[in-house]
């Protein structure tokens, strides 16, 4: 057993090795750094970094299997707004408890997701299109209900999930983790997450494999909702409010972050590993930025040129793999 | 054309081919699959640059080095699968790329006179303005024809124009050819449907492995000559084959149809036997068993398993009934290819190794180590990506894949396409140890001598229909030509074994 894990973490390491090997030179920059050498470095920050980013880890969990079947989920960002009003408004206007809340936002990630899954399994609509379509109606239906206005809601209960903690450890940290393992098992340990790689790889050879296709989009598009849904609890309760366009553009750090993992836009092939790494990239890019007081602004540009740079290297490096 | 020479690696595909064509002549060009026929095409289109050889127009020698120098050389070529862009119009179509007007401004009302005045020169009764998308296939194919010929063609070549259209078109296509002729144009006909020479064509050139070995003249040769000339082919000897004889039934399907290309298709399967399906392209042989596999939603039939009726709805229902099947189209049906070797040989057995979220490891490896080795399989690793591998291996992955769900009925679409010699001679050992050892081998091949040296009993298909079925030692390549080209007097002397 501690051998097989030795040659997994070995194995994950050089598949990885052009993108830990950015995140390293990133942290340690910011490490020896005069202006952020005292504020990067301390347990506070990088609690800091990881609750911030648990929610795009959520996103990226599922978009990673939707990149690698080969799709794409645009919706997750409304769904994030939407879902956070709906735990939010069940509390503050329902008068329910902050649990049902919760629940109730991660069900209604599960609804988008079930919208996407059923058009995009049953019909031969781009997924594209289908997500660009509920992105659009989630958008739209939180606007309806919310008026644009956001729905504060300040009980201990309803921060628990984005800013609490239990023991030091903060609640989202912990909650990345669970569902970071849970992704993993799906994806390592199931017949659905070979599955997943089959149809990604190849729609028709998997037919002929005796692969339930419509199956297995169905359930990435239902999970991804509903993981878009938990991300969007998270974002509410670090808000202490639902708000109407919280998690604006949410759908593409998450696409940013799978890609800079080295997943492949093609599908078919791809890693949570080399997500999570590409999860902390943005992370740690975003709150170094910040640390070295670069504006707004210019922290997009930046952003940009840093995702462009990280898969050209590892184009790069799969170009002379594949000589 | 003259000394024409190309090689693909590995391949020779023309050898020294000589070809002419005279002013207002029909020419058929005639030959098995891969004959060399579509490469020869290509060289003369100026898609493939061939290595050595002249080409001559008029007497006068030309240098063919790209699509444009074909097209200034008075060259056309109407392929098999049509290119049209289906969402402009006719006149759109025949003039992309190259609309009157200027630069900035398409003359659009001239381009729809100019090509309704082509069409109609050829009374072809299409609007210029129609779209393609609303056109019959045969009507696309004039199209095409009109659009070739726009280019001021002296040569045109027609690739298989008739293999999708009904008799009635294939009328109107011939009068047209006619009328071109007429005109001075040469036309190089390519068709695998013998009883269309005498109609239409003047000459006929056979091609064979990538020589041309004869040129006759129609009215004075005979089907039976041009089929010789075709398969007349010395056989060579790395076919391993133990011929049985078997009485037990294992696989039996009866009227199977998928509303399309299979119309009414019965055949047995015995155990122990390789039964070969021959028959050109586009008799359905592949579409057949894909409606037996379970592919096919809405194919109809019955089919009975060691004489048992069952249900085939989807692959799944074809493994639990013991059947496995090698796709025909390694890449496109067949492959993972950005994945490994060993996610490719056991993507069908996960249930072996995948249980209760745990994935066993060695038991993976085993398996894969196993049809590894099986199937001689060349790879320096169980990770190798499999499309680094050669054909060769890649198929014989793919085989140990089917072979790994211990199937009793192995259907091989096409096993040895894209092989080379020596990865093929070891399949055919391997599938004589595997008929050897009690299963059942159905082998759809384009390659009669494989299907003659390896079947215990061969089915012949035409245009959906089982023409005949030979026993292996009636089998020649006569005998499988003539059910396969020519379906009408075939059926008559079947020989029921």
């Amino acid at each position: 057993m501690g051998s097989k894990f030795k040659k997994g973490v070995v194995s994950y390491f050089k598949q990885n090795l052009g993108i830990i090997a950015a995140f390293i030179v990133m942290c340690l920059f910011l490490v020896v750094f005069p202006t952020t050498r005292t504020t990067f470095a301390t347990s506070k920050n990088i609690f800091n970094i990881l609750r911030q980013n648990a929610s795009n880890l959520f996103l990226a969990t599922g978009m990673t299997m939707v990149i690698i079947l080969g799709g794409i989920e645009l919706s997750v960002g409304s769904v994030i707004a939407l879902s956070g009003c709906v735990a939010a408004g069940c509390v503050v206007n329902l008068g329910l408890p902050e649990i049902i809340g919760f629940l109730a936002a991660v069900v209604v990630g599960g609804i988008v997701g079930l919208f996407n899954a059923f058009f995009i399994s049953n019909t031969d609509i781009p997924p594209f299109i289908v997500t660009l379509a509920s992105m659009n109606i989630a958008k739209g239906v939180v606007l309806v209900f919310t008026q644009g206005v956001p729905i504060r809601c300040l009980t201990d209960a309803f921060k628990f999930p984005g800013v609490g903690y239990i023991g030091f450890i903060p609640v989202p940290v912990i909650l990345m983790l669970i569902v970071f393992v849970l992704a993993t098992i799906i994806m390592n340990r199931t017949q659905l997450g070979r599955h997943i790689y089959a149809v990604g790889g190849n729609t028709q050879a998997a037919r002929f494999s005796g692969i339930n296709v419509k199956k297995v989009k169905f359930i990435v598009y239902v999970y991804t909702g509903l993981m878009a849904g938990l991300a969007g609890v998270v974002v509410a309760s670090r808000l202490y409010s639902g708000q109407p366009t919280a998690g604006d553009g949410a759908e593409m750090d998450a696409i940013a972050a799978v890609v800079v993992g080295g997943t492949s836009m093609s599908g078919g092939s791809g890693t949570l590993g080399g997500t999570l790494i590409g999860v902390l990239i943005i992370g740690v890019l975003n709150n170094g930025l910040n640390l070295l007081g670069v504006d707004s602004n210019w922290q997009y540009i930046v952003k940009g040129l840093v995702i462009l740079l990280a898969v050209y290297i590892d184009w790069l490096r799969n170009k002379k793999a594949g000589k | 054309m003259k000394g024409v020479n190309k090689s693909f690696p590995g391949v020779k595909a023309l050898s020294d081919v000589n070809f002419e064509l005279k002013a207002g002549e029909i020419h058929a060009l005639l030959g098995e699959n891969g004959a060399g026929k579509s490469t020869l095409i290509k060289v003369l289109g100026g898609i493939y640059i061939a290595e050595a050889g002249e080409i001559y127009i008029n007497g006068q020698k030309v240098n063919i080095d790209g699509v444009l120098a074909a097209r200034e050389a008075g060259i056309s070529i109407v392929h098999q699968e049509l290119v049209l862009v289906p969402y402009m119009t006719v006149a759109e179509n025949i003039f992309l790329g190259r609309e009157p007007g200027t630069k900035w401004n398409v003359d659009r009302h001239k381009m729809s006179e100019d090509a309704q005045k082509l069409l109609d020169a050829y009374d072809m009764h299409i609007d210029a303005d129609s779209l393609v998308e609303h056109l019959t296939i045969a009507q696309r194919q004039m199209v095409e024809i009109v659009k070739a010929i726009s280019f001021d063609a002296k040569i045109l070549v027609l690739d298989e124009p008739t293999s999708s259209i009904s008799d009635k078109e294939i009328n109107f296509l011939f009068e047209t050819m006619r009328n071109l002729t007429k005109q001075g144009v040469g036309i190089i006909y390519i068709s695998h449907k013998m009883s269309e020479l005498a109609e239409i064509c003047d000459r006929v050139t056979v091609m064979r492995d990538g020589f041309t070995v004869g040129t006759r003249v129609v009215k004075e040769t005979t089907t039976d000559e041009l089929i010789a000339l075709m398969v007349g082919r010395e056989l060579t000897n790395y076919y391993t084959r133990d011929f049985t004889e078997s009485d037990e039934v294992v696989l039996k399907c009866e009227h199977i149809s998928d509303g399309k290309m299979v119309k009414d298709v019965s055949f047995e399967l015995r155990k122990g036997e390789i039964v070969g399906f021959a028959g050109l392209v586009g008799a359905g042989r592949s579409e057949t068993m894909k409606a037996v596999f379970g592919l096919t939603p809405g194919s109809k039939g019955e089919i009975e398993v060691k004489g048992r009726r069952v249900e085939i709805n989807s692959p799944i229902d074809a493994l639990k009934n013991g059947i496995a099947l090698v796709p025909e189209s390694r890449k496109d049906e067949g492959l993972y290819g950005v994945q490994s070797v060993r996610f490719n040989s056991t993507i069908e057995v996960l249930d072996e190794f995948i249980k209760n979220l745990r994935v066993d490891h060695a038991r993976e490896e085993e398996i894969t180590q196993t049809y590894i080795d099986k199937m001689a399989t060349k790879t320096p690793s169980q990770e190798q990506q499999i499309s680094n591998l050669s054909g060769g291996n890649q198929q014989k992955v793919m085989i140990g894949r089917w072979l790994a769900t211990n199937p009793e009925i192995l259907i091989l679409d096409e096993p040895t396409r894209g092989v080379d010699v020596g990865a093929k001679a070891e399949i055919y050992s391997i599938m004589n140890e595997l008929a050897k050892s009690g299963m059942s081998i159905i082998m759809i091949s384009s390659e009669l001598p494989e299907i003659i040296n390896m079947s215990d009993r061969v089915y012949v298909m035409y245009e959906g229909n089982v023409t005949g079925c030979l026993n292996h030692v009636d089998v020649t390549q006569e005998s499988i030509m003539q059910r396969a080209a020519l379906s009408a007097d075939a059926q008559t002397n079947d020989k029921e074994s």
